[in-house]
């Protein structure tokens, strides 16, 4: 028996179809990824197994029992999903990570202990008075895990759950996720974008691309193939297809297109996709002497700011993704259209 | 001059002494304004959180009316009101016309549009995957909209304070549907009424009597509510009704 299976499952708000005809088993205990541009389908997947979206056409299968989803108010305590976008109850963190646990009518001491050991989990110790709303983005997407967790759930849905998050937050959250696995067994399924996450978290992943699943497999077997869908998958930020060609330093170099050549540690030959975490990124008013062997001059095209991050797309040929604080972008008195060089390692560059 | 200025010992005298009939007064004020209130509260906030969650054909009218509503002169529903519960009216049987009764009802309907409008406003502000969050914990429909009420607690608050001093300050409802009858019996008479009757009669010490005590109560009120709020004791008093009526609900250990 599959912990949960979708049949031939269709989403459409409107004319719009966001997930079609989609089939897929989850095995119990293992965390499975859905890997796919934004838009793909993925977010929709997960609040249809959370049971708070019904499916057009199709049907949901939950631990061997189809799903009702005009009565959905029993098997949603089975299940629980962790927005992309992290909301938080105006209260204390206490407060937050006990909601789900009240509607379960756990006793008070029982709770209070459950609390305890979600906010151990995720590093959030002696938290429980503090204010949600006015902890980090970070710290507040950690309260949102241990609220999860806390419900001891038997499919903990999670939709990006590193997305917004520094390097030091992502690397907690991606422990906590590993270790609730292979300590309580829990089924996992997350959505992500990011490849190198995808690559190295989960048991299984699942492609996604315009609401369908174009390929199931182990992380190994899927980047192994460099499927077509996965190449076009290249739309995700800083992920590039090119051909590699090995160089005398045994070092490759991939043409990416647009007169950008970027160098990596690995050794391969022809086709290849490569992959550069935007906090492996370095941003640079002028250009630097150092150690990383990929330099380039672009401009800046485009400024989102979250929490404590900033995220820029700065265009060399192509364009990256590149990560920096806040107090940094203010240091350097950043717009649009800066003139800005970006740096990183041979090391850096993920090739598939 | 000297008239104001033996007004004002007068009414400092009055209040210090505690008139009885500037007792009775107040209290009927804060009475009929509070119980008004709880009315309004009773069938606006499930109006609002309808009006604010859910999609359905002529909101945008409704809401319109209602904003619309809140500037409408106090003495043209009292009118209205007037000649609803007037002997030859619609509802003339009930015997309501000159009765606390009417006056309750009639400022209830009086602070219903402010109550929603402010009510709806503060719903709408709440995160809208509030809603879906507390359903991913395992709340039901029911439950998920008191999550939603919850955030907008100080909003909805800050909502029936303004209901309030609406309906302890008017004039025109409580005047023409309550008819300000004093004496003995089912006296009707409120801080704003009395004060117009005083005036009238030249007891300008009762009036500025009245008036200060009228200032006082609404000051008072306000500026509870801010020393309230900067301590943040709203939000925690506004989830105690539900804490407490989860108490006595046996299924909860709290």
């Amino acid at each position: 028996m599959f912990a949960a299976e979708l049949k031939d499952v269709t989403k459409a708000y409107g004319n719009k179809t966001v997930v079609n005809s989609v089939n897929l088993q989850i095995h119990e205990g293992e965390i499975l990824a859905l890997l796919g541009p934004n838009g793909s389908g993925k977010s929709t997947i997960l609040k249809m197994l959370a049971f708070i979206e019904d499916p057009t056409s199709g049907e949901v299968i939950f631990h061997g029992e189809r799903v009702n989803y005009k009565k959905t108010e029993e098997v949603r305590l089975e299940s629980t999903l962790v927005f992309q976008k992290t909301t938080v109850f105006s209260t204390s963190v206490k407060n937050n990570i006990a909601y789900g646990l009240k509607i379960r009518k756990m006793p008070k001491v029982e709770r209070d202990i459950a609390v305890k050991e979600a906010l151990k989990l995720v590093r959030l110790e002696g938290f429980e008075k503090r204010n949600a709303r006015k902890l980090s983005g970070g710290e507040q997407q950690r309260v949102a895990i241990a609220r999860a967790l806390v419900l001891k759930t038997r499919l903990l849905l999670l939709d990006e759950p590193t997305a917004n998050l520094d390097p030091k937050n992502a690397g907690i959250v991606e422990e906590v996720i590993e270790r609730v696995n292979r300590e309580r067994k829990v089924t996992i399924i997350m959505a992500t974008h990011n490849m190198f996450q995808a690559k190295t978290l989960p048991h299984r992943i699942a492609l996604m691309d315009e609401g369908e699943i174009t390929e199931v497999g182990k992380p190994a077997d899927v980047f192994g193939k460099l499927s077509k869908n996965l190449a076009s998958f290249a739309a995700v930020e800083n992920t590039f297809n090119g051909q590699s060609k090995i160089t005398p330093d045994e070092t490759s170099l991939v043409d990416i297109g647009n007169g950008v050549v970027v160098e990596v540690s690995d050794q391969k030959q022809g086709e290849t996709v490569i992959y550069i975490n935007a906090q492996d990124i370095i941003l640079c008013d002028s250009p630097i002497k150092s150690s990383a062997r990929n330099e380039f001059k672009g401009k800046i095209i485009e400024i989102t700011d979250s929490d404590s991050i900033v995220k820029l797309k700065v265009d060399v040929g192509r364009v990256f993704a590149v990560q920096i604080t806040k107090k940094s972008f203010k240091e350097m008195k950043l717009n649009l259209g800066s003139q800005v060089y970006i740096a990183f390692k041979a090391s850096s560059v993920n090739v598939f | 001059m000297a008239d104001i200025i033996g007004g004002i010992i007068e009414a400092f005298q009055l209040i210090i002494t505690g008139d009885p009939d500037i007792q009775g007064i107040v209290f009927r004020s804060l009475f009929f304004s509070g119980t008004a209130v709880i009315l309004a509260i009773l069938w606006g906030t499930p109006l609002a959180l309808l009006i604010a969650m859910k999609e359905f054909r002529g909101k945008t009218v409704i809401k319109t009316f209602l904003n619309a509503m809140i500037a409408l002169p106090t003495v043209v529903l009292g009118l209205i009101l007037f000649l609803i519960f007037s002997r030859g009216g619609p509802l003339g049987n009930l015997g309501l016309l000159y009765t606390p009764a009417a006056i309750i009802l009639g400022q209830a309907i009086l602070i219903t549009p402010v109550l929603v409008s402010i009510g709806v406003a503060s719903i709408e502000s709440v995160d809208p995957e509030i809603m879906n969050l507390s359903k991913t914990l395992g709340a039901s429909e029911s439950q998920s909209q008191i999550a939603v009420l919850k955030e907008a607690a100080n909003g909805i608050i800050l909502s029936d304070i303004a209901s309030f001093n609406r309906a302890i300050g008017e004039l025109g409802v409580v005047l023409l549907v309550g008819g300000n009858i004093a004496g003995v019996g089912n006296r009707t008479d409120v801080l704003t009424t009395s004060i117009s009757r005083s005036v009238q009669i030249g007891e300008i010490g009762s009036a500025i009597a009245l008036g200060v005590i009228l200032i006082v109560i609404v000051f008072a009120i306000n500026i509870i509510v801010v020393i309230m709020r900067r301590a943040n004791y709203l939000v925690e008093l506004a989830k105690g009704p539900f804490a407490r009526f989860k108490r006595s609900n046996k299924e909860d250990n709290e």
